[in-house]
C-alpha cells in the first residue's frame, strides 16, 4: 500500500494531539515546554507533507520559521522556568500561583 | 522504492508515536527528555522520506543538537527529577480535548479531496530553497529579518531573566 498525504497529515494530527495531552495534562513545567516542542514538530511535518504532495517550496520555508520561533520560544521559556525555579523552589505549574487572584 | 519508503514511514511512524507517548507517559523526566530526542531524529527521517533533505539536517542541527540539550540543561538545573511528572488534576479533561482533536482533524483529512500530486520531486531542495526565501519579489527576506530581530530579543530576554542579581 502506498504511503499517501493522508498519511503523513494523520501522523501530525496523532503527534500533535499527544502533545496536546501532555501539554494540558502535566504539571512540570520543562515536561510543558517538551510537549509543545512535540506540538511544533507535528505541525512542521504536516507542512513539508503539502509541499511535498502540492509541488511548492513554501510549506517548507514555513517549517524554517516555525523552527525558528520554536527554538527562541523554548530559550525564554527555559530561562522563565530556571527564573521562577530560583525564587520559588518549584516548576510544579499549580504551585507557581503569583497570577492567580 | 515505492515499498522501501512505506516501510520506512510505518518503522519511523510507530517510533515517533512510541516516543512521544513515552515522554507523556514516563515518570523519570530525563527518560522522557532522552525519548524526546528519539522523537525529533524520527521526525527527521519523516523529513528524507519527503524529500526535504535541507529540513533534515536543519532538525537534526535545532532540534537535537540545540533544543534537546538545553531542555536536558534545564532539567538538570532545576532538580525536579525526584519529583517526577505527576499529571494535574484536568488529565482526564485534556485527554478528551486531544482525543476530539484526534477524531475531528481525521475526518477531516479522510473526507477531503487533497488533489495531491503523487511523482516525486527528485532535485536536492537546498539552492530552490533559497530561492524561495531571498528571490526578490515573491520572496521571505523581510520575514527573515524580523526572524533575526526576533532571535535576538529571545537571547537578550534570557539572559536578563537568567542573570544573577
Amino acid at each position: 500500500m502506498a504511503v499517501g498525504l493522508e498519511h503523513f497529515l494523520i501522523l501530525s494530527a496523532v503527534l500533535f494531539s499527544i502533545g496536546l495531552y501532555g501539554a494540558l495534562a502535566k504539571r512540570n513545567a520543562v515536561v510543558i515546554l517538551m510537549c509543545i516542542e512535540i506540538m511544533l514538530n507535528a505541525v512542521n511535518i504536516a507542512m513539508v507533507a503539502f509541499s511535498r504532495y502540492g509541488h511548492l517550496l513554501t510549506g517548507q520555508v514555513f517549517a524554517i520559521f516555525i523552527m525558528v520561533v520554536a527554538a527562541a520560544e523554548v530559550v525564554v521559556g527555559l530561562a522563565l522556568v530556571i527564573a521562577i525555579y530560583r525564587s520559588r523552589e518549584t516548576v510544579d505549574v499549580e504551585r507557581i500561583d503569583l497570577m492567580k487572584w | 522504492m515505492e515499498t522501501g519508503i512505506a516501510i520506512s514511514f510505518w518503522i519511523l511512524a510507530a517510533v515517533m508515536v512510541a516516543s512521544a507517548l513515552a515522554v507523556v507517559w514516563l515518570r523519570d523526566i530525563f527518560r522522557a527528555a532522552l525519548f524526546l530526542v528519539l522523537c525529533f531524529f524520527s521526525v527527521a527521517g519523516v523529513f528524507v522520506i519527503l524529500g526535504a533533505d535541507f529540513l533534515a539536517a536543519a532538525q537534526v542541527l535545532i532540534y537535537v543538537g540545540a533544543i534537546a540539550v538545553l531542555i536536558i540543561f534545564a532539567i538538570m538545573l532545576t532538580r525536579e527529577t525526584q519529583r517526577g511528572s505527576p499529571s494535574g488534576r484536568f488529565r482526564f479533561i485534556a485527554f478528551l480535548v486531544g482525543l476530539l482533536f484526534l477524531v475531528t482533524v481525521t475526518l477531516v483529512v479522510v473526507s477531503t479531496d487533497w488533489h495531491a500530486i503523487t511523482e516525486i520531486p527528485a532535485e536536492p531542495t537546498t539552492s530552490s530553497l533559497a530561492q524561495a526565501l531571498f528571490s526578490g519579489e515573491s520572496g521571505f527576506v523581510l520575514p527573515f529579518e524580523i526572524a533575526a530581530v526576533l532571535l535576538l530579543a529571545a537571547i537578550i530576554g534570557a539572559i536578563v531573566l537568567v542573570r544573577e542579581r
